[in-house]
């Protein structure tokens, strides 16, 4: 994490113990984030078709933290989300897991002309993402359980998705700026 | 950072994680696939150290609800009070009847000398958390630590069947609810006596299958589980017939199976031979999982 801080050129501070761990805590705050946000998902609020918000939350986040702070959101750590998902989601496991993988290469590949458009660009890029995702998560489930499964979940999965992305970037904009910014420590 | 690798050496290992991970998660899927038990065993064990959590955060959250129902319930006071009344007439007719026809049945067993059906111990318990996901049914209970609760176990609310114990940690039970996809349950309709079985479809009425030729399930008859296949005690109450759109007769169940809240679990001594029979979810699985000890200490 100091090397994170010391990418860029300039004086700084000298780095004590506790810009330290305010560095370190800053670069965890996206995964840890993530993973509050999907333990709350499963709180018994009493809507209908809450477990939808558990898959919708986990890629939502994914995708944000891989596009605009891939250092906070490495490999390994999707890996553990993916398997929480997986777990908590009561999906076969390893589908998750594969589903955020694959999310988190498209945003690093996506990232160079994303980063620089607007909030809507990004979006509209995310609908594909979980249409993808959706429908991935469905075919792995229908060839994991032996049974085709109704279509139906899926495709309210993608569209919670998609509507969800908008509520979580809107606190993670500002979170990027703010709390979850290493530069700032 | 230990290991002080070269920038050109660091930058490859970077590009290889993401592959390396993706290959990790199909063997995930094969692993999940080989050893059923061992997703099994993490969910049970992440679903105990999260239950606490859960039972602390459901409380305030119920309150709520009940705070918003209450406030809703005083703009409708008046018809609310004009429907109830009619209803505790009508309920008042049947409660005499009732009466009447447990007497009577009381008399004509004693005159058969009827050997009476063991009464069952239950435990209560608290839904906490939703437990299936996008593609099953299933609840999440509290059942506290040193509970008697084991697999195969049958959950009621207070109005009908809602489901089976599949799983049992050391503070939770997941039940598979009777919506479930993987849900078969031998059941009986009221009023021809003719048998049937259940099939979740995970929407909110399972449908009805296997009704022997000649009979048809008809619109509002009463539906009860069988006890054939020894899965379930006789005449625990179900649903009711209703046609979809499309003219399958499903059962609208009697449970508030969106909404539980609070759930019996009853022992009928039954599980012992469910273990035998192939486990109600995921198809495949060994009987390692459940012991049939009798639960001690209930009520």
């Amino acid at each position: 994490m100091v090397d994170l801080i010391d990418q860029t050129p300039g004086i700084r501070p000298r780095p004590t113990l506790m810009r330290r761990l305010d560095a370190t805590a800053r670069l965890c705050f996206p995964a840890a984030c993530t993973i509050v946000l999907m333990l709350l998902c499963l709180t018994p609020f009493g809507f209908a078709d809450q477990a939808q918000l558990l898959p919708a939350t986990a890629y939502a986040c994914v995708w944000f933290w891989s596009l605009f702070r891939p250092g906070s959101m490495p490999p390994p750590v999707v890996f553990v989300i993916g398997v929480l998902l997986d777990l908590l989601g009561y999906l076969p496991l390893g589908v998750g897991v594969l589903g955020l993988l694959i999310t988190h290469g498209i945003a690093l590949r996506a990232r160079r002309v994303l980063t620089r458009q607007g909030f809507v660009v990004v979006w509209l890029a995310f609908v594909g993402v979980a249409v993808g995702a959706a429908a991935l998560t469905w075919a792995l489930a229908c060839a994991l359980f032996f049974r085709l499964l109704a279509p139906g979940p899926a495709v309210f999965q993608a569209i919670i998705t998609v509507a969800i992305y908008p509520a979580i970037a809107i606190v993670f904009i500002r979170a990027h700026r703010s709390v979850a910014d290493p530069l700032q420590a | 950072m230990i290991l002080r690798l070269s920038i050109p050496a660091r930058q490859a290992l970077a590009k290889l994680t993401l592959p390396v991970l993706i290959a990790a998660s199909f063997g995930l899927m094969l692993l999940g696939k080989a050893d059923t038990l061992l997703a099994e065993r993490l969910r049970m064990a992440l679903a105990d150290s999260l239950a606490p959590i859960y039972v602390a955060i459901s409380g305030p959250l119920h309150d709520l609800r009940s705070v918003a129902a209450d406030a809703t319930g005083l703009i409708d006071l008046r018809a609310e009070n004009v429907r109830l009344r009619a209803e505790n007439e009508t309920l008042r007719r049947w409660q005499s009847i009732a009466l009447a026809l447990d007497a009577e049945n009381q008399r004509l067993k004693a005159n058969l000398h009827w050997l009476p059906d063991p009464t069952p111990s239950y435990v209560t318990a608290r839904v906490v958390a939703d437990a299936g996901g996008v593609y099953a049914r299933a609840v999440l209970l509290s059942v506290g630590p040193g509970h008697g609760v084991t697999r195969g176990e049958i959950a009621l609310d207070a109005r009908g069947l809602v489901g089976r114990v599949t799983e049992v940690g050391a503070r939770t039970a997941r039940v598979l609810l009777i919506t479930d996809l993987n849900s078969r349950i031998p059941v009986v309709l009221e009023g021809s006596r003719a048998h049937a079985i259940m099939v979740g479809t995970n929407g909110p009425r399972p449908r009805l299958m296997y009704w022997p030729e000649g009979v048809m399930p008809a619109e509002g008859e009463r539906v009860v589980t069988s006890a054939e296949a020894s899965a379930f005690p006789a005449n625990l109450p179900i649903g009711t017939v209703h046609y979809s759109a499309s003219n399958v007769p499903e059962v609208e169940p009697l449970a508030q199976l969106d909404r539980l809240e609070i759930v019996r679990i009853f022992d009928y001594g039954l599980h012992s031979q469910l273990d035998a029979e192939a486990a109600p979810d995921k198809g495949a699985r060994s009987s390692a999982g459940g012991t049939p000890a009798a639960g001690a200490g209930r009520h």
